[in-house]
């Protein structure tokens, strides 16, 4: 029974997978540009996805958009250009290095590197700690408690 | 050193909040738009009154004049509408409606119920003008001076305010500026 139902429903859900318009390429290159900037390009309606995977008419509109000017026979770089014109950095997925775009880049591993260091430091001062010298007072002590564990 | 070793993490702590604080204050739809002092792309597209007329950026040279992306579908485009007709009845500024992938008789149908507070609206029906000034979310609004550039770009309804605060000043320091 569940088996069937599970067919059932599987069913139903293959007309979802409809709704996506297909494009047509006669350039493999082309077909391949247009999947790389897709996956490339924020939605920014929905600002955690990208224009692939989004199914907001902006995003279609996009898709359409980026079909049209490579089919005119525009480069990826033509394209993220446009893009970025119009709805700035925050369009790419990863945006270009740039002065604005800076921290974002390498914050991650400026802070990776502030911690290294951090620990790094931490441990020689703990190392330096260890090696306190014993005065003699401490030197005779310590034998005495460990000639009476030989005796135990 | 004593203290700075023990001041030091609530000193980061604080930078910290202060900067999360700031981070959950802002509007993560408010994505600065880079067209901000750009010269406002060109358009030509047919008035919705009248559709086998133009209106192109070129009929608006030497004026100042705001560009409100509205929808007949865009529900929150009817938040801001009152405020709209409040502002078209000062009489200050050319307001154009670009009236976005919106089928006609739905939109003329709109201004009829709720006033028309539009100068003039043009119908982008494809989107494609949308795209060229960067809209993501309607409604926007562009106020753009005599040159034809782009100062001042809002994203989202015009809220209770926004219109004393924010475009009045800014329309009439621009309406002084020399075409």
């Amino acid at each position: 029974m569940k088996k069937v139902l599970l067919l059932v429903l599987s069913l139903l859900a293959f007309p979802l997978s409809a709704g996506v318009e297909y494009h047509q390429f006669d350039d493999p290159n082309k077909e391949q540009a247009y999947q790389n900037l897709i996956s490339e390009l924020r939605c920014l309606v929905c600002q955690n996805q990208t224009i692939a995977d989004s199914n907001a008419d902006l995003a279609k509109d996009l898709r359409q958009q980026v079909y049209e000017m490579l089919q005119q026979g525009k480069s990826q770089q033509d394209v993220v250009d446009f893009m970025t014109q119009r709805y700035g950095d925050f369009v790419m997925y990863r945006p270009a290095f740039t002065l604005k775009t800076g921290l974002l880049w390498l914050g991650p591993s400026a802070f990776l590197l502030i911690g290294v260091i951090t620990v790094f430091m931490l441990a020689r001062n703990k190392k330096a700690k260890a090696q306190i010298t014993l005065d003699k007072q401490q030197q005779t002590r310590l034998n005495d408690i460990l000639q009476k564990g030989e005796e135990d | 050193m004593f203290k700075l070793k023990f001041l030091l993490p609530l000193i980061l702590f604080i930078v910290l909040a202060i900067f999360l604080a700031i981070g959950l204050g802002l509007n993560p739809k408010d994505i600065p738009s880079p067209l901000i002092d750009k010269p406002a792309p060109a358009f030509s597209l047919p008035i919705l009154a009248t559709p086998d007329k133009n209106l192109s950026t070129q009929d608006l040279k030497g004026k100042v004049w705001l560009l409100n992306v509205w929808a007949s579908w865009c529900v929150s485009c009817r938040q801001e509408h009152p405020l709209l007709l409040e502002l078209a009845k000062l009489n200050l500024v050319t307001i154009v409606g670009l009236n976005y992938k919106d089928e006609a008789p739905a939109a003329n149908m709109w201004l009829q119920q709720l006033g028309n507070p539009y100068t003039v609206s043009i119908m982008d029906k494809d989107g494609r003008v949308g795209i060229d000034y960067g809209v993501y979310g309607v409604p926007e609004t562009f106020v753009i001076d005599k040159r034809g550039v782009i100062r001042y770009k809002h994203t989202g309804p015009v809220m209770p305010g926004d219109i004393e605060q924010i475009f009045l000043p800014l329309v009439q320091k621009l309406n002084q500026e020399p075409a």
